[in-house]
């Protein structure tokens, strides 16, 4: 079963637990200076926004078809059945593809280090597998973030905004953003707000790209066809040719002319 | 052996390169924060959108001119397919060089080779370039065959010949697409005066005029200074080919901006406008207008100042792509650090360093080995029968 994260804004007190337990367990430092940051970079995975007394957190979204996980040329990026966006820092060459087309810019780079590496959130992969809810998960004091199984915190999202559909704007973040994600937002002020693009497609973004890379195994066998069918073609015409002129012309070629030219 | 001349050319020359070796010391040693402006916002920049998206493309010249002597059996074309066959394969070679200095672990470059994800468009062009690279290798050895006279490896050479071009033909024709697909991923992130689903093709069909561009602008290039003769009858017939490229080119972009109905985009305070106005006078209106005029498509310079203005055109082109349609959704702007610059014209610099030399030393522009000669069975012992007289 896919697991998944549901984030309830209307819950969150802002108390940046989630914060503190995700350095813990990314072995990230954490103090009152990284927790006043109000961006994710690459020694902070999550962060909880604070505008005036509302909250939103932001962290990896964990795609069901993630972008970044498409792009890596070397499948260092990939999907889990069991929900998380893992990261294998030993294939990573560097190339940065995947900042690129992440569409919530979420993998951060290490850019002070001679040999740096891509860092984000990776749903606490590890723990997930053994059984336990994530690091954020279980530091809230709230309830806010929850673990759990993707369709179950799907219903709950929906039970929570049918009971209160005044404490919520009527849309869950991630239900079909890009495909789906594995982690689900629910806030009381629109997203764009917190800087969340509402202009996503409902379709997976690989798809744009897997839609012209399904084609290259037929283009390449019909291209070579044509263009070798093509050679056989003007070399027949300039062999007439030769033949007819009895063979003066240097340059045309014939079907032997390029073994000596 | 005598000291070289110092010339103006040659002291620019060797200032860049020690500039860029400076650089290169503090790219290796401080990490590519401290060498480069690019940042999580904005991860990839000039060595991206020039070095690699514009190296990549001024290189197709190669499967351009290849496709037309061997698979279209236009020989009239063979004297000019060494150099160009040796500008793409310097092409590449500097596109690798500059993909190590941008990878944030350059030792790792080889890991698409053995860990595949082939839903990857960089996986595919990865795997393009270093065949393709192997193929231009090929294609080019036969020079380094004729140099130091392996004639039964000149002999297999052209034996091949073919079908390298044909794999030429079809890897270049797919990672120069590929390059436009990669971009595809990004249809939030890339402005939409650029982002279109038919980026591989817009990219497919600017390779080819920036192929024909090229071969026209280093054909000129090597009757300036290398003291070549002009093949100006080919290079007109380059020029109208160059000019039907260019006219379904700018159709092709046209009727896509149309269909998408994004003109209004085109307004006067958005950054966007100026590059790329630009980019469409350079590579589309300028170089047209200019060949459609007889007296200039069929004069050297008129040619050589079409192909200068296309070549520009592209370029900015790539760099509209990689950079300017980036910038809004980044929210920031950028402009490359002196590290990155220097960089690139170092790798620039090498590459004009290096085809001076290979002219030099190698049977770039030489007449080839007499087309008889070759049927001629080779005598026992190894030795050479004496119609071979390769001039060298």
């Amino acid at each position: 079963m896919s697991k998944g994260i549901l984030y309830d804004a209307t819950l969150c007190i802002g108390c940046k637990l989630c914060e503190k337990g995700c350095a813990e367990r990314n072995g990230l430092p954490y103090d009152d200076t990284i927790a006043a940051e109000q961006k994710q970079s690459e020694h902070k995975f999550t962060v909880v926004l604070t505008r005036n007394d509302k909250f939103m957190r932001r962290l990896c979204m964990n795609c069901q078809d993630p972008s970044c996980a498409s792009v890596c040329p070397v499948a260092a990026l990939r999907k889990t059945a069991l929900g998380p966006v893992t990261y294998d820092a030993s294939r990573c060459m560097g190339c940065r593809y995947c900042m690129l087309a992440c569409p919530f810019s979420v993998p951060k780079y290490e850019w002070n280090k001679p040999l740096p590496l891509v860092r984000k959130c990776d749903m606490c992969f590890d723990r997930v597998a053994r059984g336990l809810q994530t690091a954020c998960a279980e530091a809230c004091p709230t309830g806010a973030t929850m673990f759990g199984v993707r369709e179950d915190l799907v219903s709950e999202a929906k039970d929570r905004i049918a009971k209160n559909p005044e404490n919520y704007v009527n849309h869950i973040f991630g239900l079909n953003e890009v495909g789906g994600t594995s982690v689900l937002l629910l806030s009381s002020v629109p997203f764009e707000e917190f800087g969340y693009r509402t202009d996503l497609s409902g379709e997976a973004l690989p798809l744009l790209t897997y839609r012209v890379l399904s084609h290259i195994p037929d283009l390449v066998t019909i291209g070579g066809v044509a263009l070798g069918g093509l050679w056989w073609l003007t070399n027949r015409k300039n062999e007439l040719v030769r033949a007819e002129h009895g063979n003066s012309d240097p340059t045309l070629g014939g079907r032997n002319d390029y073994a000596k030219s | 052996m005598q000291s070289p001349k110092i010339t103006f050319w040659r002291v620019v020359l060797v200032l860049i390169l020690l500039v860029g070796a400076y650089a290169t010391v503090v790219r290796f040693t401080k990490g590519l924060g401290a060498s480069t402006n690019l940042s999580d916002a904005f991860p990839w920049g000039l060595w991206v959108g020039f070095d690699v998206m514009c190296g990549v493309m001024l290189a197709a010249g190669g499967f351009t001119l290849t496709a037309t002597v061997y698979i279209l059996n236009l020989r009239e074309f063979k004297p000019i397919i060494r150099p160009t066959v040796l500008t793409a394969f310097l092409g590449y070679i500097l596109v690798t060089v500059a993909l190590l200095f941008d990878l944030g672990r350059g030792y790792r470059i080889w890991h698409p080779l053995v860990m595949w994800n082939p839903r990857s468009v960089m996986f595919e062009v990865a795997w393009c370039v270093t065949l393709y690279s192997t193929v231009l290798s090929l294609e080019f050895s036969s020079v380094v065959f004729e140099r130091w006279r392996f004639f039964k490896l000149l002999r297999l050479q052209k034996m091949l010949v073919i079908p390298l071009v044909i794999a030429g033909v079809m890897l270049s024709t797919l990672h120069q697409s590929s390059l436009g697909s990669l971009y595809l991923i990004v249809p939030n992130k890339l402005h939409p005066l650029w982002y279109t689903p038919i980026l591989p093709v817009l990219f497919f069909l600017s390779a080819i005029c920036v192929g024909l561009a090229m071969t026209i602008f280093e054909s000129s290039m090597s009757a300036r200074h290398f003291g070549r003769h002009l093949e100006l009858p080919l290079l007109r017939q380059l020029g109208r080919t160059l000019l039907v490229a260019l006219g379904v080119y700018t159709v092709v972009r046209f009727q896509d901006l149309l269909h998408r109905g994004v003109w209004h985009l085109l307004q006067w305070r958005s950054p966007e406008t100026p590059l790329f106005v630009l980019e469409m006078l350079l590579c589309s209106f300028a170089p047209i207008c200019l060949l459609l005029i007889p007296k200039v498509r069929n004069n050297a310079d008129g040619l050589y100042l079409s192909s200068v203005l296309c070549l520009l055109g592209f370029v900015t082109n790539r760099l509209n792509i990689a950079i300017t349609g980036m910038e809004r959704y980044a929210g920031q702007q950028y402009f490359p650090k002196w590290t990155e610059i220097s960089i690139t014209l170092a790798i620039v610099a090498s590459g004009f360093l290096i085809f001076a030399l290979a002219v030099k030393y190698l049977p770039i522009f030489e007449s080839e080995v007499p087309r008889q000669s070759l049927a001629v069975p080779e005598t026992a012992g190894g030795k050479l029968p004496e119609l071979y007289h390769v001039e060298s």
